[in-house]
Order: structure tokens, then C-alpha cells, then sequence
């Protein structure tokens, strides 16, 4: 036996949608073992920097502690962390 | 040390060096496999947590990456023993698929290490190795600080004739 459900109808407001636009980010964490040169050629290789670029990005994720390296869909940071954890950088995903 | 021959990488290897890299390989083997354990520091050095603030999102990352992930490091790892010579010293070929396994898998090792040796932003090698061995030139620290400063010279050789 069920109770009658009612079911109450909300409308989406407008913060809860913006909140869902924002782009996801793949973030590099610093570490002390990865080696500055390793770290920029993943850069490269992984999402086609410049080498000056990734150079950057190196040098922000040791100086700065953290860097984000992609931005867009969820399913796709999920997908680029991966690829990060395979060649044993520091990554996770976050809200922009 | 690496270097370029053509299209390969090509190194020569002392008798001592291929049983250091023989037995660090495997142990990274034997970790992802029988010793497999989220709790140990290297595990999740090794397999990050996605989101470190959502537990139950980086389970379900875990639950639909760790496979393939685990499966890659434990296949990286195969290519050292693989390209190793079988009985010595001797020298090492790789082609620019197995040399891109080589450099992960030394990084996987590196890790390892580091975690072991609770390596840290500001240590120097140098510093610690000297601090060792004035305590015990015998100890295992001693000889596991060697093995992390020759790999990081292995890897960094091999990057550097890979992008010459």
C-alpha cells in the first residue's frame, strides 16, 4: 500500500540553471616527483599545446600548486583526467 | 642513458641496472595485481581521486576508469621487462610506441618511490642520499634514494632523445 504521492511541481529557477551551464575543468595538482619536462610533454601530447603553452601550464601547476588544462563537458574532463591518471599526473575534475 | 638511433631509442644497460629495473617493474606489477590496495599510499597516488570533495562521485570515476586504468600501468610496467635484456647487461631498442610505455612506466615507478621515500617539493636529493648514508651506508634507504635519482635520469634521457 502506497500513499497518495503529491508530487510538488517546481520551476527550475534561473540560479540552479546557470549553476548547471558552468563548464566542468580538468585541474593539474603539483607534485614533487613528476619531472618539469615529463609534465609539459603530457601537456602537449594530450591536448596539442604549443610547446610554449604547456611550458606555462607546467610552470603554473608548480608555482601556483594547480593548474586547469581542459575545460567543457563533464564526461569529457572525466575523460581527460583519465588519460592524465595514465600517465600519472595529478588531476580531478571540478566546477569552473 | 638514452639516446636516439634512427627511428629507435636506444640505451645499454649494466648488468646492475636491469635487475634494478627488472625488480622495480615488477614490484609495480605485483601491486596493481595481488598487492592491489586502496588504502596504500601508492595505490592512490597511482589512482587519484577525481573529485576530492565528492567521495561518491569519485567512486562512480573509479567504478568506470580503474579497469582500463589498471590494466594500462600493469601493460606499461610489461613493456620494461619485455624490452630488458633476458640474461646481463645489454643494450635496449624501442620504437616510439614502446618508448612512450617506457616513460609512463618509469613515471609509475617514480611515484611509487616517492611515496615510499616521502619525497617532497623541497627535498633535495642530494642532501637526503648524503644524510643516509652518514646513518648507514648499508641501508635500504640508501640504495632506494640511488634507484630514485637513476630513474629520474633514465626518464628524463629518454624524453629528451624521444623529442630530439
Amino acid at each position: 500500500m502506497a500513499a497518495p504521492q503529491i508530487t510538488p511541481v517546481e520551476l527550475p529557477d534561473t540560479e540552479e540553471i546557470s549553476e548547471l551551464d558552468r563548464p566542468w575543468v580538468t585541474v593539474v595538482w603539483n607534485d614533487p616527483v613528476n619531472l618539469m619536462s615529463y609534465v609539459t610533454w603530457v601537456f602537449q601530447k594530450l591536448f596539442g599545446y604549443s610547446r610554449e603553452e604547456a611550458e606555462q601550464l607546467m610552470l603554473d601547476v608548480h608555482h601556483k600548486g594547480r593548474a586547469v588544462v581542459s575545460s567543457g563537458a563533464r564526461e569529457r574532463m572525466e575523460y581527460d583526467a583519465s588519460l592524465l591518471h595514465g600517465h600519472g599526473l595529478w588531476a580531478t575534475v571540478d566546477k569552473q | 642513458m638514452f639516446r636516439r638511433n634512427g627511428e629507435q631509442l636506444v640505451a645499454r644497460f649494466a648488468p646492475d641496472e636491469v635487475n634494478v629495473l627488472r625488480r622495480v617493474a615488477a614490484e609495480v606489477v605485483s601491486l596493481l595485481t595481488d598487492g592491489f590496495d586502496h588504502d596504500d599510499p601508492v595505490v592512490s597516488r597511482l589512482f587519484p581521486d577525481a573529485y576530492p570533495d565528492a567521495p561518491e562521485d569519485s567512486e562512480e570515476y573509479r567504478h568506470f576508469t580503474e579497469g582500463d586504468l589498471k590494466t594500462a600501468k600493469i601493460d606499461q610496467a610489461g613493456a620494461i621487462l619485455a624490452a630488458l635484456p633476458a640474461d646481463g647487461g645489454g643494450e635496449v631498442a624501442l620504437d616510439a610506441e614502446s618508448a612512450e610505455a617506457w616513460l609512463r612506466a618509469l613515471n609509475d615507478v617514480r611515484l611509487a618511490l616517492g611515496i615510499r621515500l616521502e619525497i617532497a617539493d623541497e627535498t633535495s636529493l642530494e642532501s637526503e642520499l648524503d644524510e643516509a648514508v652518514l646513518r648507514d651506508p648499508t641501508s635500504s634507504r640508501v640504495f632506494q634514494l640511488s634507484v630514485y635519482a637513476y630513474l629520474g635520469y633514465l626518464q628524463e634521457s629518454l624524453l629528451e632523445a624521444m623529442i630530439s
